[in-house]
């Protein structure tokens, strides 16, 4: 099982029956391939659709059904489109009960940055900050570290997407919870020590007696 | 009954350094025909209103590499390079902001709202310069309304009335822009008779779009 399938599948165990949840781009949508048996989630995109599928066979797919990343996608049964002020009133307005999105860095407090490298990469904050602001549970699913370096810090280096902390991070050597207290350390994965997680994390970690092992 | 316009007629109505809200997402619900005929037509110094600016060759990625574009106010470019080396190069000038809240200010712009106020954004830099409201012990940035000189929309469906219907995630920003320009110009992927379209059906007011793209000659 490779690092991002491990962060998936963690991710996948907090979905919960009949939710609405939005998956980000990248990483966070392979969550969509691990729902739990005897689940339904309703996923959302904010371009403007709940109940969206896999991508139809090739040839068959329709150029008005994309996800938010221009992927094809398919409209399962009972699916619903709608306009984008819809679509972002589902995600401020308390309607949407998980976001799961991509991070650069997250700091003590839990702020994320994940929209902008300055002077390097602007690709824009797209739907990341109302997803931050405005979704029950955000859960950032990303690597420990990017080429060693740490994500998780103690200051933001980048621009923040929202002062509103996320809710859980989950990465390829851990699931950390931001607390008001601070950082805490609620698993790590199979074969990682807790020395190997705070060498790898750029701030304090809270960590109790026992520390469980990541099920996935 | 109006007649419908040729894609070029269209693109004449559009003055160079025109403010024009164009509809899609990623190219997808973007008014294709208009877009090329405005590239045809070799239109410059255009401000374009929208989600994004697609890719290099798609929807409004097209308007961007022929040079149409003085400024763009969108919720992102990542996946349009051209946008970005333009912008670094300071050929374009680019406004962010986030998606929901550029929603909201178009749709308030379309329904005599001065603005909405939103969470989204305090404290970010997508806040700065914006002013800080509180209601009810909460702080909301005040996003003001957007409008423009023109509108370009497109819809799956329009019947002689210009009344319009959307497909799936075509529809996205399309509403939106169709109540908030003094000037609405739709393209349709097919034009039919009235009463094929349910009133309970119609996303939008035929009587909201002043000007709609002939059908599609196909030989």
């Amino acid at each position: 099982m490779n690092a991002k399938e491990r962060i998936a599948r963690r991710v996948a165990l907090e979905l919960h029956d009949e939710t609405l949840v939005n998956l980000g781009i990248g990483l966070p949508t392979l969550v969509a391939s691990y729902v739990p048996a005897g689940i339904r989630v309703y996923f959302q995109s904010e371009n403007g659709i709940i109940g969206f599928g896999a991508r139809p066979p090739e040839g068959m797919e329709d150029v008005h059904l994309t996800d938010a990343g221009g992927a094809f996608v398919s409209a399962l049964p009972g699916a619903v489109s709608f306009d984008s002020a819809m679509s972002f009133a589902l995600i401020r307005g308390g309607h949407l009960d998980m976001t799961v999105l991509g991070g650069l860095q997250v700091d003590r407090h839990g702020h994320l940055a994940n929209w902008m490298i300055p002077g390097l990469l602007v690709p824009g904050m797209g739907g990341a900050m109302d997803l931050v602001s405005g979704a029950r549970r955000v859960i950032v699913a990303m690597n420990h570290t990017q080429k060693g370096v740490p994500k998780i810090v103690d200051r933001l280096s980048l621009p923040a997407t929202s002062l509103r902390p996320v809710s859980l991070i989950v990465t390829d050597m851990a699931v950390i919870e931001p607390r008001p207290e601070g950082l805490l350390l609620r698993e790590i994965a199979p074969g990682v020590s807790v020395e190997a997680v705070r060498a790898a994390t750029g701030t304090e970690l809270l960590v109790l007696d026992t520390v469980s092992i990541m099920p996935v | 009954m109006r007649t419908a316009l040729s894609p070029a007629a269209a693109a004449d109505l559009i003055p160079d350094g025109a403010t024009v809200m164009v509809g899609g997402f990623m190219g997808v619900g973007s008014p294709h025909r208009i877009i090329a005929a405005l590239v045809e037509r070799g239109a410059r110094g255009l401000t374009i209103i929208a989600n994004d600016t697609a890719r290099p060759g798609v929807g409004i990625g097209k308007l961007i590499t022929a040079g149409c574009v003085a400024k763009v106010i969108v919720s992102h470019i990542g996946t349009n390079p051209d946008t970005q080396r333009r912008m670094l190069a300071d050929e374009l000038d680019v406004e962010l902001v986030p998606q929901g809240t550029l929603a909201e200010r178009i749709r308030a712009g379309g329904s005599g709202l001065g603005g909405v106020l939103t969470a989204t954004g305090l404290g970010t830099l997508a806040g700065q310069g914006h002013q800080v409201v509180q209601v009810d012990g909460q702080d909301y940035l005040v996003a003001p309304a957007l409008r423009a000189a023109f509108a370009l929309v497109a819809a799956r469906s329009a019947d002689y009335a210009r009344n319009l219907v959307y497909s799936l995630t075509a529809r996205n920003f399309n509403p939106l822009m169709a109540m908030a320009a003094d000037t609405v110009i739709a393209e349709a992927n097919e034009v039919v008779p009235l009463g094929v379209l349910a009133p309970d059906a119609i996303h939008t007011p035929g009587i909201l779009i002043d000007h709609l793209i002939e059908r599609p000659r196909m030989t």
